[in-house]
């Protein structure tokens, strides 16, 4: 490999060269004197929300009919476990992957005996995972103002396991259901500080695509189906 | 599309010739177009106030593009500092080099791609291909369009061009697959090739929609979870990405994600939003060993200088200035000759591979504004197109235009001379057929395609004053009465 790093103290050069000469700000917007943008502002500007639960789970609810992702409001976990087992037989599913966590390790057991489980964690073989039926994790948060489920490669199983099996379901409790992106980053933030998980993914809905015509077909690589188990 | 030994000027006015008036072509973009402008209508009037967010975008972004070097060595220091690997290329050639080489040390052998503008931009396909390794688009449009071996058409809608007929043809001819007119089909048969892609490549190539400062993050936007699958299984990620995407904090994105998938595709949010720092981290399940970033800089820095057009790199890519562009839905995305098409590629290729040979893109647009309008970061796209033919023109005068232009100034300032002059526009209008569309007619280049208006005996002013003199008679007449 030529340089260690290429030409960064050309490029860095020229940058600071035509950076001499300011550029006028066409769109001044609020800014905090610190210059840094004032993210609370965005939420008087992007869609409204409403600050209750009841309306950040009907807004979560709505959109997500939109995207059609499947939302299922579950009592327990013995229910969520029967709603997986009713898709597993509707699907004639052989074999689901999941990872460790604190709500999996406790639905793991009561999951069809019939049904075969392989865990992610600490490395799976790839064409394995390709081959299951559908994929279970776990999740960091919902987000009520665009019908998404965050997921990071720390919580959900890793990078692949919520995208590479044809159905992702996702298992949530409705405390983990927030306005918005910027109440999302906050929180992610808070729990994670300097040492963030290498991916943070905003799932919005199932894998789709618009290429051919601009028609909406589901499951162009990602899952077809996304279905979101929500546990008090 | 035409030679590649034609000028660009010459290109763009022979395609622009043909496919102005290919009434099938016009039909598919106008199709994928208006199923486009529904989804963006519905999805932009949620928005409580999208001025008052585009604003707050364009703040952000211009706060970084205005402090590039402070946010790209931030950046740098905290992608670095999570294993990650940063390489600066000046130019096409050495970000090509850097991934080829990064290749070859390796032992890689076949290469996945998510969709990267910046890949087309500096050929890398072709350099790869030609070094021996596999490369497979994995993003159903750029998919489609390297089978048919074809550059994108849109930047965003690859193969918006393509009528699902014409689709099943080439999935026909080059994967052997039944004939089908389901759209749902045909993304099937992608997805079962592309499945094995991800699988057995060793490198994952993709580029990025934001480079986050602060927490030393990129950022993915798509749809498919194509980026995820080819950033998530391969051993090596390399991603590359212009200088310009940086945003300052993650929670800038907050606001830029919205807005790039409402003013891109029409949706709330993209289905895939996805921030990679680092590789694989330890404790974490999997995930790439190594993770290049290439830093691109291919004469971005010109533009940069030119403080006057500098917010022409806070774009975000969306795509909503050809959606929106007349002469887009006319033209075509191929007949730019450009990797960045519509009104934006106008702008930005003349600073980025000439002005002269690409001037002639700028006045390529009925400045109507509409690209300007409906930009999520409020860039000024068609004064833009008028500072580069005036740039143009200042770097490289047309004796003959400005001769021209200034006898009209000469004209148009001198009443007297100006009405003495009209009288002979009558005679001007008996003469100009003999030499209509000939070498001689110096209006040709209008009178190829339309007619040209004849002067009427009687100029506007003549009529004008007749009319009130007439009007004068008429109430004197009535001796004032209403």
């Amino acid at each position: 490999m030529n340089s260690q790093n290429g030409d960064r103290e050309a490029i860095l050069g020229r940058v600071r060269e035509a950076l001499r000469v300011p550029a006028p700000l066409k769109h001044p917007a609020e800014r905090s004197a610190g210059g840094e943008p004032t993210t609370a502002h965005f939420r008087e500007w992007l869609p409204p929300v409403g600050p209750s639960l009841d309306e950040k789970f009907a807004l979560f609810a709505k959109l997500s009919e939109t995207l059609r992702s499947e939302l299922i409001v579950c009592a327990d976990l013995a229910q969520a476990a029967a709603e997986i087992a009713s898709l597993s037989s509707a699907e004639s599913w052989k074999t689901i992957a999941l990872h460790r966590g604190g709500l999996l390790d406790k639905l793991a057991p009561l999951l069809p005996n019939n049904l075969a489980q392989l865990c992610v964690d600490g490395g799976y073989d790839k064409n394995a995972l390709e081959a299951c039926d559908a994929g279970i994790t776990e999740c960091e948060l919902l987000v009520a103002q665009t019908g998404s489920v965050c997921v990071t490669s720390d919580n959900s199983g890793g990078r692949v396991l919520s995208v590479l099996p044809p159905h992702h379901i996702v298992i949530a409790r409705q405390s983990q259901l927030v306005t918005d992106l910027t109440e999302a980053y906050e929180s992610l933030a808070a729990k994670y500080r300097a040492h963030y998980p290498s991916m943070i993914s905003f799932i919005t809905g199932p894998s789709r695509t618009g290429d051919i015509e601009r028609i909406l077909v589901l499951g162009a690589h990602g899952p077809k189906r996304l279905t979101i188990l929500l546990l008090p | 599309m035409s030679t590649l030994a034609e000028a660009p000027r010459d290109q763009f006015q022979t395609d622009a010739n043909r496919t102005a008036t290919d009434d099938v072509r016009r039909l598919a973009v106008r199709r994928a177009l208006s199923n486009y402008q529904t989804a963006r209508n519905r999805t932009g009037a949620t928005f409580t106030d999208w001025k008052s967010a585009r604003s707050a975008a364009a703040t952000i972004k211009h706060e970084a593009v205005n402090h590039l070097d402070k946010y790209l060595e931030e950046f740098e220091r905290k992608f670095t500092a999570r294993g990650g690997k940063v390489f600066w290329a000046s130019n096409s050639e050495q970000a090509r080099n850097y991934i080829l080489e990064l290749a070859a040390a390796r032992g890689v052998r076949s290469i996945v791609k998510s969709k990267a503008m910046t890949g087309e931009e500096i050929h890398l396909n072709p350099a790869l291909l030609a070094a021996g390794y596999g490369v497979v688009e994995s993003d159903l449009g750029e998919y489609i369009q390297q089978l048919k071996g074809e550059a994108p058409y849109h930047f965003v809608f690859p193969c918006m061009h393509l009528r699902r007929d014409e689709i099943s043809d080439l999935f026909e001819k080059e994967l052997g697959t039944a004939k089908t007119d389901n759209p749902e089909e045909l993304t099937m048969i992608a997805r079962r090739v592309l499945r094995r892609a991800y699988i057995d490549a060793d490198m994952g190539i993709s580029g990025g929609n934001f480079i986050v400062a602060d927490t030393g993050m990129i950022s993915i936007t798509e749809n498919e979870g194509n980026a995820r699958l080819t950033v998530g299984i391969p051993k090596i990620h390399v991603a590359l990405i212009g200088i310009e995407k940086v945003v300052p904090c993650l929670g800038d994105l907050a606001l830029l994600l919205p807005m790039l998938a409402t003013a891109g595709t029409g949706q709330h949010l993209t289905g895939y939003n996805s921030m990679y720092g680092g590789p694989r981290q330890p404790g974490e399940t999997d995930g790439p060993e190594e993770f290049h970033v290439v830093l691109l800089d291919n004469h971005r820095t010109r533009l940069l200088a030119d403080p006057e057009q500098r917010d022409a790199l806070h774009c975000i890519r969306c795509g909503a200035c050809l959606n929106v562009c007349p002469i887009f839905k006319n033209i075509g995305g191929h007949t730019y000759g450009t990797t960045y098409q519509g009104p934006i590629g106008s702008v930005i290729t003349p600073h980025f591979r000439g002005l002269q040979d690409w001037k002639h893109l700028s006045g390529a647009s009925s400045l109507c504004g509409a690209c300007t309008e409906t930009c999520p970061v409020g860039i000024d796209i068609h004064h833009h197109l008028l500072r580069n033919r005036r740039n143009a023109a200042q770097e490289k005068p047309a004796p003959g235009e400005s001769l021209v232009w200034r006898m009209f100034a000469f004209l148009m300032r001198r009443p007297a001379l100006y009405k003495f002059a009209s009288r002979f526009a009558p005679l001007g209008s008996l003469l100009h057929p003999l030499i209509e569309r000939t070498a001689l007619d110096p209006v040709r280049a209008w009178t190829n395609t339309r007619d040209f208006p004849s002067a009427p005996l009687r100029s506007f002013r003549a009529q004008f004053k007749a009319h009130q003199a007439q009007k004068a008679a008429a109430i004197s007449q009535n001796g004032g009465a209403k």
